[in-house]
């Protein structure tokens, strides 16, 4: 007080204020900058530290900045190097090897134990829409030219022979382009997946309508075979890897009803807070599946082809399926203990 | 007081205040940020599009440069040699997927949180609550994209194209594309599905420079060897005609440094305070008047009194 006195009005307060403090200022925007151009590599290790306490060094001299200076463009300048900041400082940091790390070490396990009661409802609409499918075609064998697409049905029509329709089961272990196959698989069901999910955002109606056709469809396929006898041999065929995509397009649908849920019941919370929580859960929940589907396509493409027998087939496909169920089940549970 | 309004005084008005926003970080200190406009957000869709295609496009190119390499090693055998013809498909497929729907998360998930059009555009995603930007969220962001954008870009082609587009099915569709397109519109925020169910927001970055002092020439003294501050003395009344917006609109023309502006401004202050203008030395007076203008306003608000404009009752 007593300088701003005896020089008179030299040198405001507001701008010593800005002198004893720019030299900070200038060190944080120079990290910042460089960390923005992606040259984080190139940052001291001092650098690197200093960070956070210089970003809040920097919140608070905006915030006493505001209060006692009307310097608007020093004002701007202190607004805009924090806002670049603090996206640094509270940006996506993990790195995504860690963040794999996370999500399989339990993340992905307890966000699926998460949506468990979304899960058990579209258990029962997919179950649902096998029976209807079957029933339908069973009451009337034209529905399953409305069920089942043009490309779907070469030979596996109504009325097909026992040979014809065995031959589409087994003996496939010569066919060349199985990786291609299966790469295809893969691109197709991943997409498929992530409709189920996607579509959950108009309240989860479209994810049922879409869960119910697919397996009315699979319904309708099951009944061709089981007229000629050949039910177990159809579930082997399908089951090798039709536990896991099921499974995958299973909780892709839940994911997808999780969503619409809340957003139709939020709760106590906003409908957009309420979104977002379940959106995140769910996003879990579909990096998994996309997961379960490059397995599902491997195990389509490759394993189907060359185990060729019902019993093999069984073996793989319940195993499969008892592996997901411990992992979903059991998986991750300490850490979460340990959260309380 | 002028201010007694609810809406605090730092509190930014710029030149779309539709889509102005506060956010308030973690540590409890409210910053302005601007919500990226429509239109920024779909040039940056569309600069993304044409390098996805484009990535696409090179995958391929490179894909046949190496069948044709193939084609020259083996031959004319090339029906024998489906291993590598195999492989080269599969490695198209994944690629083409990768591309479609990685692209957006990768860049997302970087330091900048903007894909290669967003950066272009100068807009980035970021958390609407103010906490961290996770993973899950820009997973969840873009997960939806497929329904907004790729899913009706294909069932219009395709059904177009196989001529299964009956009058209903076609408005339908259109209708459904519509929805999604223009979803971002019909809220405040400029949300599009993805980010309502990520909990995101695109906003526009800011990169501003520390000018300089404002009246540096004030605190110095003259060549002449007597200080500004002594030669231009300013009473109290003089002193009281303005408040703070005059101030900045000052701040400004001094910053801007022009010599037209700089004599209009220092003729109406002139005027105003009664004084003889044209002293020749525009710029000195004007640093002087608006260092004790300032330093007189900044007293009073360490005070908590302010003064928004010449309109409002002085402190």
């Amino acid at each position: 007080m007593s300088s701003e006195q005896t020089s008179g009005m030299a040198l405001l307060r507001s701008d010593r204020f800005r002198l004893e403090r720019e030299g900070d200022w200038i060190r944080l925007e120079d990290i910042v900058s460089k960390m923005e151009k992606g040259r984080s590599r190139r940052l001291s290790d001092e650098d690197v530290l200093a960070l956070p306490t210089l970003y809040r060094t920097l919140l608070s001299s905006l915030s006493i900045a505001r209060e006692n200076s009307l310097d608007a463009g020093l004002i701007h300048y202190l607004e805009g190097l924090a806002l670049r900041s603090y996206f640094l400082v509270y940006g996506t940091q993990t790195s995504f090897a860690r963040w794999l790390g996370s999500f399989f070490g339990g993340g992905w396990s307890r966000a699926v134990r998460a949506i468990q009661f979304d899960i058990w409802i579209a258990l029962f609409v997919m179950i649902a829409g096998a029976a209807i499918g079957y029933l339908l075609v069973a009451g009337d064998s034209d529905w399953f030219y409305a069920l089942v697409p043009g490309d779907f049905a070469d030979v596996r029509v109504p009325g097909a022979s026992e040979e014809a329709l065995r031959g589409t089961l087994f003996g496939g272990q010569n066919e060349d382009g199985l990786g291609l196959f299966a790469a295809f698989l893969f691109s197709n069901n991943a997409q498929v997946a992530i409709l189920a999910f996607a579509l959950g955002f108009a309240f989860a109606i479209p994810s049922i309508l879409l869960l119910i056709h697919n397996m009315a469809l699979l319904g309708a396929m099951l009944w061709i075979f089981a007229q000629r006898g050949l039910t177990a041999e159809f579930i082997g065929w399908l089951s090798i890897h039709g536990t896991t995509e099921l499974f995958a397009i299973l909780l892709a649908g839940a994911a997808g009803i999780h969503v619409g849920r809340s957003i139709a019941f939020p709760g106590s919370r906003s409908h957009l807070a309420a979104a977002s929580d379940a959106g995140k859960r769910a996003a879990l929940v579909m990096a998994g599946v996309v997961v379960m589907l490059i397995c599902a396509g491997l195990l389509e493409g490759f394993a189907r082809q060359l185990i060729d027998n019902t019993a093999g087939r069984f073996g793989v496909g319940g195993g499969m399926l008892l592996l997901w169920l411990i992992y979903f089940i059991g998986f991750g549970r300490t850490s979460r203990r340990a959260g309380g | 007081m002028s201010d007694s309004s609810a809406v605090e005084p730092w509190v930014r008005r710029s030149a779309t205040p539709k889509l102005d926003r506060i956010l308030v970080t973690p540590e409890g200190v409210p910053l302005n940020v601007t919500v990226a406009a429509a239109g920024a957000r779909a040039g940056a869709l569309a600069l993304d599009i044409v390098i996805i295609a484009g990535l696409i496009g090179l995958a391929t190119l490179i894909g046949v440069l190496l069948l044709w390499a193939f084609g020259m090693a083996f031959d004319g055998v090339l029906e024998k040699a489906s291993g590598p013809l195999q492989v080269l498909a599969v490695l198209w497929i994944i690629s083409v997927f990768l591309f479609r729907n990685a692209y957006f998360l990768y860049f997302e998930l970087g330091d900048r949180a903007a894909t290669w059009g967003k950066r272009a555009l100068g807009i980035r995603v970021a958390a609407r609550d103010g906490g961290r930007l996770t993973a899950e969220a820009v997973i969840a962001r873009n997960i939806v994209r497929d329904i907004e954008l790729f899913l009706p870009l294909v069932f219009l082609t395709s059904g177009e194209a196989s001529g299964t587009m009956t009058d209903l099915t076609a408005w339908a569709g259109f209708l459904w594309v519509l929805m999604f397109l223009l979803f971002p519109l019909f809220n405040r925020d400029r949300l599009r599905g993805g980010d309502v169910i990520g909990g995101t927001w695109v906003i526009r970055n800011v990169k501003r420079n520390l000018g300089n002092i404002v009246a540096p020439a004030a605190a110095k003294p003259s060549p002449d060897g007597s200080e500004p501050a002594a030669r231009y003395q300013f009473s109290d009344a003089d002193l009281s005609v303005y408040g703070e917006y005059e101030l900045q609109t000052l701040e400004n023309v001094l910053r801007n440094d022009q010599e037209e502006a700089l004599q209009k401004v220092a003729e109406s202050i002139c005027r105003k305070i009664g004084r003889e203008p044209g002293s020749g030395d525009e710029r000195a007076f004007l640093e002087a008047y608006y260092t004790a203008l300032r330093g007189r306003l900044e007293r009073s608000m360490r005070f908590g009194k302010r003064r928004k404009d010449k309109h409002s009752a002085p402190e």
